[in-house]
């Protein structure tokens, strides 16, 4: 996938390291040299002469296309014909003589090049630079009988990826044998004995599924339309005009949704449009744009120096930005830091926003599971739509409805009327059918068989509303703790932050100290999670952190 | 993931909407039509055969027929869940497992057998502890991350059959790679083109990805032998190309599994350090699960897992980690002797019934009284059959008859049953005669 190098010239546009790389990044940096020949990992050039839209005019595909008036199931994941590309070129065609390149014999997009001199073996002309072997007719003497049987060196040259730091320090939790190693690293709700909690309805919902004998077919490409139409009245509340306001697919979770909007607005919206995500932000989110071509940049957002919200170097930077970026923007209980705008702050963010004509991609992975209020939990970007801003939204339902694993998402695309609204659905399928095809259809049919039942989803609302509590209770008994174990540092800001995480203020040092002491095991920007903290390991936590950070700063 | 994948003239009509946009929004306060920075947008094209679904519902002639489908169907045209998967759907209620994410790799339990499963638990490679894999979504997200990372490590092409299955162009296309073919099939002679595929293989530069079907090439239906696999290792050793399969119909081929993986094991027999790509959609039934494992063989147990990292780390921005209830769901009947027999019994049962409808359509079509030679149906292999018939004749016996199969006259057997072969039969004479 292409990267690009984004300016680096503005002060507030930092290099897009990833900050929750780092457990990583020394290793990946010995990595580097050990260089892939030819080109290294990350830095490959794609092949620009590979248009898509002069590949997609083929007669026979048209005609397809005229009888159709949009996509209907996809019953079958074989379905697509190689009419789609008739033109793709046959050795046959690509084997010319010499002398012939500039008669191409197939009609492609690219400009021809002779890659074959059909009088000896197949030659490589020197503009190729992909060769991992210069294929001469000497090398062809390399394969002989008194070989050995194995073909070597396809893979030699692959280098070690760097570990993913945070599943790298959930293994070190695991191997850890303290009796009272605790483990607030990773973002999934515990309860109050530590142990994963599956939501009593999902497991209602999983239960009816099996009784109802649910066939396995394949979803749509686009997902399964009952829980797309559910997620989005979730979302957007429900006066919102989905049929003719809104197009929606089923996404692989929150990655999933990012991803697809990440391609769809590097595709149509047009790679010179920057994306600004905030500063911190979810590390995979920057991975995540990255790959799919996009412009990374960040804006100012969270005040190291105060532990709060920096409102003005946020709007200041989003003012900076170039009209018609892209604003990435945490919908509520912001990743990693909890701090998030007061609904005054949104609107002037908004506002902003609107004036300089920015698109609004809000991520939404905690609706729900901040304040325990579905409804609330939505303000932001339900302003924005009041607003008329046009708005990306990435929904995921790991967190508030504990169906982490089966990778249940929506993501959704505010428009003006229907017909851009069909126009847009068929671009999302174009880019997820050489995904994946489909959906996985067993999450999405635990949340739609919750939110069609008037009575499992109110038991629903509850059982989330009390995940959401308990954390707030959490939040306040640390501060508390931390008090009586005698810091006198200002807390304050862990109880003032929502959601998933607090953001401590704790330094890597302090962070690799209470893991080395005290087997406390969290990511080394001071984030915990607070889902991992319950009634029996809270004074140990309170006692260590006291520890670690009595006598230094929690400041930057 | 490719960038410029839309050609200029489109890009540069949305960065002139954009602009619009940005001037434009001062003066409306409501997101208008015009307004809306997707205003500009086109339809898309779609995707060529999956609407054929929605042409066939909007018929209501009362005979109609699809033989589109390429998922099972039993002899009443219903879609089949196996009884081994709903039983092993009932163990993992009762086992009350959790909901956590899995690895990026996925469920390592599922690859292992997954592997097991393909390779053989005897192959030499599998014993070194030198083929490792990931969980993936299903075939087409195996294949899409496998088309990044060989992007991301200098292929520029990949060969495929001609024909092949639609969409593998589309997902090593959009991965940023070239795709070419060789020669496959001979339409006239409705054959494998040996000869001509052995030319062409041999014209493949070396150090080329070429992808191969393990068994049941869809859409032909036409396997090579094994002599001939035989003669196509030994050539693609010879000229140093990368060997990627696609395995999609395991055991729901010729109804053995271990038969349907012959030219794999075959492949990894004579040296080849291969890469291939499972789905359990079609042998499990398990379509909509989405759950697949993308693998590679490598020359020692270091080299294998380097590859996996490299996987894992194309997967962590696309989705993470996979969806767990499929391979959950195959995890629990293949670590389970009784289950896995259960489920050998049935997939050979889903075999069988299609094997069954390619005689009796053969049989009837005779019966109509065709003339052709009809012989390729029961020599293809597999969900399809490669009719032959070409686009006039299938669009006039989507009219005339109502008989709706994808325009290159490709016949999903699933869709075939006792009760409409006779009427399917009449019609392909019909349009064919």
């Amino acid at each position: 996938m292409a990267t690009t190098t984004e300016n680096l010239s503005s002060p507030s546009i930092e290099n897009n390291s990833d900050e929750e790389d780092e457990g990583g990044r020394a290793a990946f940096a010995a990595q580097k040299k050990h260089k892939m020949s030819p080109p290294s990992v990350g830095t490959v050039d794609r092949p620009s002469s590979i248009r898509r839209s002069s590949l997609l005019l083929s007669p026979e595909w048209d005609m397809e296309r005229k009888s159709l008036r949009h996509l209907g199931d996809l019953d079958d994941d074989d379905q697509i014909r190689i009419a789609y590309f008739p033109n793709i070129p046959t050795i046959q065609d690509v084997a010319t003589n010499e002398g012939d390149d500039d008669k191409p014999a197939v009609d492609v997009s690219a400009p021809r090049r002779s890659l074959f001199k059909t009088k000896t073996h197949a030659t490589v002309s020197s503009d190729e630079e992909w060769s991992t072997a210069s294929v001469t007719s000497d090398s062809l003497s390399d394969f002989d009988d008194n070989d050995d049987h194995t073909v070597t060196g396809i893979w030699q040259n692959v280098p070690e990826a760097p570990p993913d730091a945070i599943l790298g320090i959930a293994a070190a939790y695991k191997a850890c044998e303290h009796p009272q190693k605790v483990n607030i690293c990773v973002g999934a709700y515990r309860d109050d004995n530590g142990n994963p909690y599956v939501l009593p309805t999902v497991r209602k919902a999983e239960y009816r599924l099996l009784e109802q004998n649910e066939v396995k077919e394949y979803l749509p490409i686009e997902g399964d339309r009952d829980f797309v139409y559910c997620a989005m009245k979730f979302a957007y509340g429900r006066e919102m005009d989905i049929e003719n306001h809104v197009a929606a697919v089923q996404s692989l979770s929150g990655t999933g949704a990012c991803m697809l909007g990440g391609q769809f607005l590097a595709q149509f919206w047009g790679s010179d449009h920057p994306i600004y995500v905030p500063n911190p932000t979810w590390g995979n989110h920057i991975k995540i744009f990255k790959q799919c071509g996009l412009k990374v940049r960040k804006y100012r957002y969270y005040d190291r120096s105060k532990n709060a919200l920096d409102f003005e170097g946020m709007l200041k930077d989003i003012k900076r930005a170039k009209d018609g970026s892209i604003i990435l923007l945490h919908a509520c209980a912001h990743n990693p830091t909890g701090c998030d705008p007061t609904m005054e702050q949104w609107k002037e963010i908004v506002s902003l926003i609107s004036s300089k004509s920015h698109i609004a991609f809000f991520d939404s992975a905690y609706q729900g599971f901040a304040t325990g209020n579905s409804e609330k939990d939505a303000q932001a970007f339900r302003y924005a739509v009041s607003q008329h801003v046009p708005i990306l939204l990435a929904q995921s339902f790991a967190k508030n409805f504990g169906l982490y694993g089966e990778r249940v998402g929506t993501l959704s695309i505010v428009c003006g009327d229907v017909v851009q609204k069909e126009h847009i659905m068929s671009e999302l399928r174009s880019i997820i059918r050489p995904l994946y095809s489909s959906p996985p259809r067993h999450g999405s049919s635990i949340v739609k068989t919750i939110l069609m039942d008037p009575a499992l989803k109110e038991e629903y609302y509850q059982e989330c509303a009390k995940m959401a509590i308990r954390i707030k209770k959490m939040r306040k008994k640390l501060e508390e703790a931390l008090q009586v174990a005698g810091s006198i540092h200002d807390w304050s800001h862990i109880t003032k932050q929502i959601g998933m995480f607090a953001y401590t203020g704790m330094d890597e040092a302090m962070c690799k100290q209470l893991t080395e002491e005290f087997s406390i095991f969290l990511t080394t920007n001071g984030r915990i999670s607070m889902a991992g903290l319950n009634n029996t390991n809270l004074t140990y936590v309170a006692n260590a952190i006291q520890t670690v950070t009595a006598g230094k700063t929690i400041t930057a | 993931m490719i960038l410029p994948s839309i050609s200029r003239s489109v890009l540069r009509q949305h960065s002139k909407a954009a602009a619009r946009y940005a001037t434009n929004i001062h003066a409306s306060r409501t997101m208008s039509t015009s307004s809306s920075p997707w205003s500009q947008f086109e339809m898309a094209p779609t995707d060529p055969i999956v609407g054929l679904n929605e042409i066939y519902n909007k018929d209501d002639f009362p005979s109609k027929v699809i033989v589109g489908v390429g998922a099972y169907r039993d002899d009443l045209g219903k879609p089949y869940v196996l009884p081994c998967v709903r039983e092993a759907e009932q163990i993992l209620m009762d086992k009350n497992l959790d909901m956590e994410y899995t690895g990026i790799a996925g469920e390592p339990k599922f690859v292992d057998l997954a592997l097991k499963f393909v390779y053989g638990e005897d192959s030499v490679p599998i014993q070194e502890n030198r083929v490792h894999g990931v969980q993936a979504l299903s075939g087409t997200g195996g294949l899409r991350v496998f088309g990044e990372l060989m992007a991301k490590h200098g292929h520029k092409h990949i060969y495929v059959p001609n024909p092949t299955w639609g969409n593998h162009i589309p997902i090593f296309t959009n991965s940023g790679l070239e795709v070419r073919k060789y020669r496959y099939y001979d339409a006239e002679s409705s054959d494998l083109d040996f000869t001509n595929m052995m030319k062409d293989i041999k014209d493949i530069p070396k150090g080329s990805l070429i992808l191969m079907h393990a068994c049941a090439h869809n859409p032909t239906g036409m396997d090579p032998t094994m002599e001939q696999w035989k003669e196509m290792s030994e050539t693609i050793k010879k000229q140093g190309l990368v060997p990627f399969f696609d395995c999609a119909y395991q055991g729901f081929a010729s109804g053995d599994p271990v038969k349907d993986a012959s030219s794999v094991r075959m492949f990894v027999e004579d040296g080849h350090l291969i890469s291939m790509v499972q789905s359990f959609s079609k042998n499990f039934g398990l379509y909509g699960q989405r759950i697949g494992a993308l693998s590679v063989v490598g020359a020692d147990e270091d080299e294998a897992k380097r590859v996996v990292s490299q996987m894992k780390m194309v997967i962590r921005p696309m989705y993470s980690n996979p969806p767990r209830q499929g391979a959950r769901i195959v995890t629990t009947i293949l670590e389970d002797p009784r289950l896995t027999q259960d489920f050998l019994d049935q997939c050979r049962g889903m075999a069988d019934r299609i094997n069954l409808m390619r005689t009796l359509l053969q049989d009837k079509l005779a019966e109509a009284g065709s003339t052709k030679n009809w012989d390729h149906i029961t020599k293809q292999i597999g969900m399809f059959a490669y009719s032959g018939l070409n686009k006039d004749q299938v669009m006039e016996m989507r009219e005339k008859h109502h008989v709706y199969c994808t325009a290159d006259g490709r016949i999903s057997m699933a869709g075939v049953t006792s009760g409409n072969v006779d009427y399917i039969a009449n019609a392909i004479h019909d349009v064919s005669k």
